[in-house]
């Protein structure tokens, strides 16, 4: 515990009984203690190094299949090798990258926010991520036979036996079925810890926007899951146990699928960029040094987007046999999710309007967020508008939309997140230069690689094709997204380099680096077993704001730092 | 003040890297502190401004590359129309966004003696922004009805059209029929990796071609879409949006051509060779249509009686064989002719 913060408490409860809740035990040590492990942190950390390293998994097999697309006619992969790899990229990118980073940040740095010591349940807590390894595990098992190739999607007929007989799929359905119970499971966790263990005083206004968007996530993935597993049950007995739900000759239909599929995976766009949302949440108002702006307006929003998420799913399905009453419903709902997006939008623009901003790397990325994510809203609109789609629909287009709304949004939230709170997690922070670095190169190199394949479906491209002939206008395009993707890699290897070199040798962070508003900085870094000996009242959104006020209206910095103040003006 | 600003305003421009390299050229008793600091904005402000003059100029050149394809058939026009107005409101709000975003960022830095203000919200603010964003929805929406009938439903065929084609009699509350009920409707199958189009007969001859359709002009087609195994989308972007083709169910949509060869292929992963699938429109005079469907008659009936000559040929050669199917595995019998129906 910091010394400084513990004074003034102690001076303010005056002399009275007190319990000393001090871990005498030591630490657990060595890799036992990682396999053992119920602490949250530790899970936490589990959770973050198992999810990047399926993140470099999914990269490579982004990289071979830019490779393979770089230029026409090319041989570099076979089709079926293609479609694999996109089916991988895919399936990792979403189930064993974003999501679970999502869920291991927020059981890192969750407890720590709200003040309270570990999850609700510890062991259903580290049961979910042993979950998410053995799913990926099933999935990446199937490399050594034969890998799913119907895409991360896997539509009916195609995906039923009849037509991809390999037992890939089947490894899919499972790696699913597991990696969502996992997903399912933390999120009960989160919920009941959310509602159970806060702070004395942290009532519901007074919750931190990232803890926040995780509640949201929870009960998104709580509702939404079911119908995967589901379709997934309902896809593992039509290929193995003679049912025919998806079965068209038999009188099933390729359609229920589509739509049960859509009912989880639309949420899951939620599920996955909800969380960068509020990370971005957290990280502006640190460093404009100013309150967010419009609070409740922001948890409102978060709340809003997702009930109406829950009620889009089938604006994926616009070029299915419908009509018009079915899609104007699903174009405007889609329309409306707009507006709590934009809310929240003009809230962060506000946050940072006035404020003293400090170009620090968590900053850069959250600011990179709000820019790229920008693109991918709009270019929602002009997907939601149904005849629009009609034209979009399956092409590159809706590749370019998709990578910016979960790559803009989603992992640049988590690449502020862990800028953020790696010296939490460490005690160290991360290389600032470095950092820069590998932010400007992903920034550009994202852009370069999304921004053109727009053109390329509106002059026709269409997705998940693994070659194209030659004069018809796409070659440069592709060559061009092909030469963004290698820089993009390149901006993450660095990141992923600065952790490297970080972790032992990085400046010491000290229990608040960054001046931070949430309780996480009111411990040390990285915060002992129990997280915390004291549990403050907390009386605001930003209780340590109020705790840092307090010691300098005791100690008296807040005196002397007028006085230098004065004497710069002067 | 103005001394302390200097030192940190050159550590958080952002870098041009132009603007970067001249300022470090000159002469540092040419380039006072403020000069060099005045120049170095100018820069930053010249440096956008060109790069937007310079899209500007271009952007005829790049219109392709923003709007989808058009010009085979009204329909694609007018989803053209539609996209152009929802860019020209998006680039509205995209330049609007990241110009505030990058003014802040700009103006706001962090400088020695700023203070933050600290503002928590402004609740007519919040009000505002939630009543604009949802009122440019309310004129997108507007806008998408008014121009939906032109998308969804088919025009009459024109005067160089196919006058006597008849739109069969059709069942669908998706795609109503040409207003005068004129038309042709081509019934367009999705197998692995080919398209198959079967054509309307006049007098119970069969008419049928794989990937390239051929059409005649000004005439209303309506296309009917099935799937024969897995799902397909049927997409020629210059003649309007894709539709799926799913097994088992029946899918609707329109063109109505200019002469010319529009080329397309599948849209929705149907295997390993969905990049193969390919499609193309060939569309042609009513005498060149009339002739070639004439042709297609005669090679079809040729191909048909030579394959039956063929078969009798096969069948002559071979030993007389009782038939097969009288065995005593009647359990398996059914399940095969089960699946077949």
């Amino acid at each position: 515990m910091s010394i400084v913060t513990e004074q003034p408490l102690a001076k303010r409860t005056r002399p009275r009984p007190q319990v000393v809740a001090h871990d005498v035990r030591p630490e657990p040590k060595g890799w036992t203690s990682w396999v053992t492990t119920v602490d949250h942190k530790k899970i936490g950390i589990l959770y973050l190094y198992t999810t990047f390293l399926f993140f470099i998994l999914g990269g490579v097999e982004a990289l071979m299949l830019r490779l393979q697309l770089a230029v026409p006619d090319s041989n570099f992969l076979t089709p079926e090798k293609y479609n694999q790899l996109f089916t991988l990229h895919g399936t990792t990118m979403i189930f064993l990258f974003v999501i679970p980073a999502m869920a291991g940040f927020a059981n890192y740095v969750l407890p720590l926010m709200i003040g309270a010591r570990d999850m609700a349940f510890p062991r259903i807590n580290a049961w979910s991520y042993w979950m998410l390894l053995f799913g990926g595990l099933v999935l990446y098992g199937s490399l050594f036979f034969n890998p799913p190739e119907a895409g991360w999607t896997s539509y009916p007929p195609l995906s039923l036996g009849e037509y991809t007989p390999q037992g890939g799929i089947d490894a899919w359905i499972i790696a699913l079925h597991i990696v969502g119970l996992s997903s399912m499971l933390g999120a009960v966790n989160f919920v009941a810890t959310i509602h159970n263990m806060r702070a004395p005083g942290m009532g519901w206004g007074r919750l931190p926007l990232f803890v926040w968007t995780i509640l949201i996530y929870s009960y998104l993935i709580i509702l939404a899951s079911p119908a995967l597993a589901a379709a997934l049950g309902m896809l593992l007995i039509d290929r193995h146990f003679g049912g025919h739900f998806f079965d068209p000759t038999e009188g099933g239909s390729p359609l229920l699928w589509q739509h049960a599929f859509w009912f989880y995976s639309h949420p899951a766009v939620y599920i996955m960029v909800l969380p960068a949302f509020g990370i971005v949440s957290e990280i502006l108002p640190v460093f404009a040094r100013k309150p967010i702006f419009g609070y409740k307006a922001i948890a409102a929003s978060t709340a809003g987007i997702a009930f109406l998420g829950l009620l889009v799913w089938a604006h994926h399905m616009f070029t299915v046999p419908t009509s018009t009453v079915v899609l104007a419903f699903f174009m405007l709902s889609s329309f409306v999710i707009a507006v709590p997006t934009g809310v929240k939008f003009f809230n962060w623009l506000a946050t940072l309007w006035r404020g003293t901003i400090e170009f620090r790397v968590p900053l850069l990325w959250a600011v990179g967020l709000i820019a790229t994510f920008l693109i991918g809203g709009i270019s929602g609109i002009f997907l939601a508008v149904f005849p629009v789609d009609w034209q979009l629909h399956d092409t590159y287009f809706v590749v370019a939309h998709l990578h910016y709304v979960l790559f803009g949004g989603s992992v640049f939230g988590i690449f502020g997140g862990l800028y953020y709170w790696f010296p939490k997690m460490t005690g160290r922070i991360l290389g600032e230069r470095l950092g820069k670095l590998s932010f400007a190169l992903t920034f550009v190199g994202f852009h370069m690689t999304f921004l053109i394949q727009h053109s390329l479906g509106m002059s026709g491209m269409p997705r998940r094709i693994y070659e194209y002939p030659e004069g018809l206008g796409w070659s440069w395009m592709n060559l061009l997204s092909t030469v963004g993707a290698f820089i993009l890699a390149l901006g993450v290897f660095f990141t992923l380099l600065n952790v490297v070199l970080s972790v032992k040798r990085g400046a010491r962070a000290g229990g608040d680096p960054w001046k931070g508003n949430t309780l996480e900085w009111f411990t040390s870094s990285p915060p002992p077993e129990n997280n915390f000996d004291v549990i403050p009242r907390v009386r605001s959104v930003e209780p340590m704001k109020d705790i840092r006020r307090q010691v300098e209206q005791q100690t008296g910095v807040q005196q002397r730092h007028q006085a230098s103040r004065a004497l710069a003006e002067a | 003040m103005d001394a302390a600003v200097p030192r940190r305003v050159r550590r958080r421009t952002p870098p041009h890297g132009p603007s970067r390299r001249t300022v470090g050229r000159l002469p540092a008793a040419l380039a006072p502190e403020a000069a060099r600091l005045r120049l170095r904005r100018l820069l930053a402000l010249a440096v956008p401004a060109a790069a937007g003059a310079l899209l500007l100029a271009a952007a005829p050149a790049a219109a392709d590359l923003l709007t989808p394809e058009s010009g085979g058939s009204p329909n694609a026009d007018s989803i053209d129309t539609l996209y152009k107005l929802i860019l020209a409101i998006a680039v509205v709000v995209f330049v609007g966004v990241e110009g505030v975003l990058l003014w802040s960022l700009i103006k706001f830095r962090a400088r020695k003696g700023a203070v933050a203000a600290q503002i928590h919200g402004n609740t007519r603010l919040e009000i505002g922004w939630t009543v604009g964003a949802a009122a440019i929805l309310i004129f997108l929406i507007v806008f998408t009805f008014i121009k939906l009938p032109s998308i969804k439903n088919p025009p009459p065929t024109g005067p160089n059209g196919l006058q006597t084609a008849s739109a069969a009699v059709y069942a669908s509350t998706d795609q109503p029929p040409p207003p005068d009920g004129k038309g042709l409707e081509i019934t367009v199958d999705g197998q692995q990796y080919v398209w198959r189009y079967q054509y309307p007969s006049r007098d119970n001859e069969r008419v049928f071609a794989y990937e390239r359709m051929v059409v005649p002009e000004d005439t209303t087609v309506i296309l009917k879409i099935t799937a024969d195994d897995v799902a397909h989308s049927w997409w020629i972007p210059k003649l309007g949006g894709k539709m799926d083709a799913i097994p088992g169910y029946t899918n609707y949509t329109w063109f109505k051509a200019r002469r010319g060869v529009y080329y397309g292929q599948c849209a929705e992963l149907c295997g390993r060779n969905h990049a193969n699938m390919l499609a193309s429109v060939e569309v042609v005079s009513v005498e060149e249509y009339e002739r070639w469907y004439d042709q297609r008659v005669r090679d079809i009936e040729e191909a048909e009686d030579e394959h039956a000559r063929q078969r009798r040929t096969y069948d002559d050669s071979m030993p007389n064989i009782p038939d097969a199917a009288e065995g005593e595995d009647t359990g398996d019998r059914n399940r095969t002719s089960g699946q077949q129906e």
